[in-house]
C-alpha cells in the first residue's frame, strides 16, 4: 500500500510517497528527516501544543508556553484542558517549567517567553 | 538636534537583526526606535512554532525566537525608543518621531534603516456584498486578543483567504474550543504554506474550500451568516452557493509592507511588492536609507528576515564608514514569464560579493519546471522545480563569476 503525506518537519513540505509494506520506505523527501516523519505519522503521528496559560502581576495576561517535547495527537485537547486551569506569576523565565511531567512520560509545559 | 550614525525605524525580528549587526561591525552611536511597548514586533503573538530552523537548527515558538534576539540587543549599549511612533522621514536623513514622554523630536542620521513590517489587508481592501456587522476582522487582529489579552473574539468561525496567519489561527481557535467550519481560497491553490494546511486544517478536519469566496456578509450588528460560492475564474458559479451560520469571519487576504512614511519621503516602491525598490545593499532610490524585513517585501519564514537583515546590517556600517555613493553601472532584475517578483531588483555589478541572495515568488503554482535565469538574452543558469506556487519564496543564489556585467538579469518558468 501506497501512502501519500506532506512532510510537516520544515516550511519545504516535501511531497512523501510511502511504501507501507515495505517498512515505510520514502521517496520525495529533500533531507533525512522525511524518512523518520513518514513512519512516526502512519504509526504514531504526535504533535508540539502552543497555547498560553494566565500570568498575574505582568505587563500582559497571558504567557505563552509550549510542551517541551511533542505528544501524541489525540491527547493535543487533553493538554488545553490541563493549561484552562494554570495560573501563573511573573516574573517567569522562558524554558522555565509551568506543569511537570504531564502524562507521566517525561512531556513539560514550559514558558516560551520571559515576562 | 541630537545626530547618529544610524536610526533604524521598527523593533521586529529585521530591526533587531540589523541593529546587531551593525553595532557588530564597528558603528555604535545607533537609535532604535520602536512604535510597540516592547521589542520583537509580530513574533511576539505568533505563539505556535516552525520559527527559527534556519538560523537556529532547531524549532522555536516566535517569542522565543525574538527573545533570542532581544537578548543580544541588551548586551550592545544603543539607544531605544519604546512607545515611540516615527511621523515622518527626510532625505536629508532627518526622522521626527513622537511618544509621551519628550512629545515631537527630530534627530539626524548619517543612515536609516527602515524595518517598520507589514499590515494586513482588511475588509475594505475586498468588495463582499452585503453588511459590515461586527464580527469581521483580520486574522491577525484576532491571534493579537487572543494570544497576548486572552480573549477569544468567537465560537463559531469561518476564514476567508487560505493565507498561513489564517491557517495558524483555524487551529488556534479550534484548540481553545471555537468551531472552525472552513476556510475559503478563491484561487484554486492556497496562500499557505503546506505544513499549515496539514496540521492547522486536515488534524482538526476543517474543510478548505479552494476555488470558493463569500458571496454575502448577513447580520445587522452581529455577523449572522454568510453565503460561499464556487468561482470559476474569479466568477460565482449559480447553484454552488452555501451557507455557514458563524459570529466571526477572519479575514486572511494578504500582507502588505507599512511604507506610508517610505512614500512621503519620496521612497521609490516596486509594484508588486509594494516595498522598496533597493539594490544589492537593501540601499533604496535615497542614498543613505535602507530597507529589510516585511517593510521590503513580506517574508514567510523569519529566518530569511533574520539573514536579509543582517547583510544590509553589514552594508549599513559600509556605508557609514566610507560614506561613498555607488556610482557604477546598475543591472536591472526582470520578472519574466511565470515570476512576480525578484528581489533585490538592481545590483551594481562591481560591488557584488562573491555570492550574491535573490528571493522571488512565482505568479502561479507550477510543477516539475526550470527556474532559468539570463544575462542580456544569454542563458546563465538553470535550476530544477520539484514544485512552486506564490505562497512560497524560492531563494536563488547567483555566483558574481557568472553573473558578468550584463544590462539586464531576467529569470523565467520554463
Ligand atoms: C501573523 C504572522 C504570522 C507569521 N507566522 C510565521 C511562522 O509561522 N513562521 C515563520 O517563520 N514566520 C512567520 N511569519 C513571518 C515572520 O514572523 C515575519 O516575516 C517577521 O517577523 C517580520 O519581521 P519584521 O521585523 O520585518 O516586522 P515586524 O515584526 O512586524 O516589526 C515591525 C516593527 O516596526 C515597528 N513600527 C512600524 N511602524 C512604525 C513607526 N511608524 N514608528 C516606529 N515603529 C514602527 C513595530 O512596532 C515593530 O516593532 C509570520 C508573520 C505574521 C505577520
Ligand atoms: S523531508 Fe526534510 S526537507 Fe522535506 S519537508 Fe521534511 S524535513 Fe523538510
Amino acid at each position: 500500500m501506497k501512502k501519500k503525506l506532506v512532510c510537516i518537519v520544515c516550511p519545504m513540505g516535501c511531497l512523501l510517497d510511502v511504501e507501507v509494506e515495505n517498512d515505510y520506505a520514502v521517496t520525495g523527501n529533500q533531507c533525512k528527516r522525511g524518512i523518520g516523519y513518514a513512519k512516526k505519522e502512519l504509526t504514531n503521528p504526535t504533535r508540539t501544543v502552543t497555547s498560553t496559560v494566565k500570568i498575574k502581576g505582568s505587563i500582559h495576561d497571558r504567557l505563552p508556553v509550549k510542551t517541551d517535547k511533542e505528544v501524541s495527537k489525540n491527547k493535543v485537547f487533553e493538554v488545553m484542558k490541563i493549561l484552562d486551569s494554570v495560573i501563573v506569576t511573573s516574573p517567569i523565565k522562558v524554558g522555565t517549567i509551568i506543569v511537570e511531567n504531564i502524562f507521566g512520560d517525561n512531556v513539560n509545559i514550559v514558558a516560551s517567553r520571559s515576562m | 538636534m541630537k545626530e547618529y550614525d544610524v536610526v533604524i525605524v521598527g523593533g521586529g525580528s529585521a530591526g533587531l537583526a540589523a541593529a546587531i549587526e551593525i553595532y557588530k561591525n564597528g558603528i555604535d552611536n545607533i537609535l532604535l526606535i520602536v512604535r510597540d511597548q516592547e521589542l520583537g514586533g509580530i513574533l511576539l503573538q505568533c505563539i505556535h512554532n516552525g520559527f527559527g530552523l534556519k538560523v537556529f537548527k532547531e524549532e522555536l515558538t516566535g517569542p522565543e525566537y525574538a527573545e533570542r534576539f532581544v537578548d543580544q540587543l541588551k548586551e550592545i549599549n544603543i539607544d531605544l525608543r519604546l512607545e515611540s511612533v516615527v511621523t515622518a522621514i527626510h532625505p536629508d536623513k532627518r526622522i521626527e518621531y513622537v511618544n509621551s514622554k519628550e512629545g515631537f523630536v527630530t534627530v539626524k542620521a548619517k543612515a536609516i534603516v527602515l524595518t517598520m513590517g507589514c499590515y494586513e489587508r482588511n475588509s475594505g481592501a475586498i468588495s463582499i456584498p452585503g453588511n459590515r456587522p461586527a464580527g469581521v476582522l483580520t486574522a491577525g487582529t484576532a491571534q493579537k486578543y487572543l494570544n497576548i489579552d486572552g480573549y477569544l473574539v468567537g465560537k463559531r468561525v469561518f476564514i476567508l483567504g487560505s493565507g498561513d496567519i489564517g491557517l495558524i489561527m483555524a487551529r488556534r481557535m479550534t484548540l481553545e474550543g471555537a468551531k472552525v467550519l472552513g476556510v475559503a481560497e478563491i484561487l484554486p491553490f492556497s496562500g499557505g504554506l503546506k505544513r499549515n494546511i496539514v496540521q492547522c486544517l486536515e488534524d482538526y478536519d476543517i474543510p478548505l474550500y479552494l476555488s470558493h469566496t463569500i458571496t454575502e456578509i448577513i447580520g445587522d450588528n452581529n455577523l449572522q451568516k454568510i453565503k460561499v460560492s464556487k468561482v470559476d475564474n474569479f466568477k460565482v458559479i449559480p447553484g454552488t452557493e452555501m451557507e455557514f451560520e458563524i459570529d466571526t469571519l477572519l479575514l486572511s487576504i494578504g500582507l502588505i509592507p507599512e511604507n506610508e512614511i517610505s512614500e512621503r519621503a519620496g521612497i521609490i516602491l516596486d509594484p508588486k511588492t509594494r516595498g522598496p525598490i533597493v539594490d544589492e545593499t537593501y540601499q533604496t532610490n535615497i542614498e543613505g536609507i535602507f530597507a529589510c524585513g516585511n517593510v521590503l517585501h513580506v517574508h514567510d519564514l523569519v529566518d530569511f528576515v533574520t539573514e536579509e537583515s543582517r547583510r544590509a546590517g553589514k552594508n549599513v556600517a559600509k556605508y557609514v564608514k566610507n560614506q561613498e555613493v555607488n556610482k557604477n553601472e546598475i543591472t536591472h532584475l526582470k520578472s519574466n514569464k511565470g515570476i512576480s517578483y525578484i528581489v533585490p531588483q538592481t545590483i551594481h555589478f562591481d560591488n557584488l560579493e562573491e555570492k550574491t541572495e535573490f528571493f522571488l515568488r512565482v505568479t502561479s503554482e507550477f510543477k516539475n519546471v526550470e527556474l532559468v535565469i539570463k544575462g542580456d538574452q544569454e542563458e546563465i543558469r538553470r535550476i530544477k522545480k520539484r514544485h512552486m506556487a506564490p505562497a512560497e519564496m524560492e531563494k536563488v543564489i547567483l555566483t558574481k563569476a557568472s553573473l558578468k556585467a550584463y544590462k539586464i538579469i531576467s529569470i523565467e518558468v520554463a
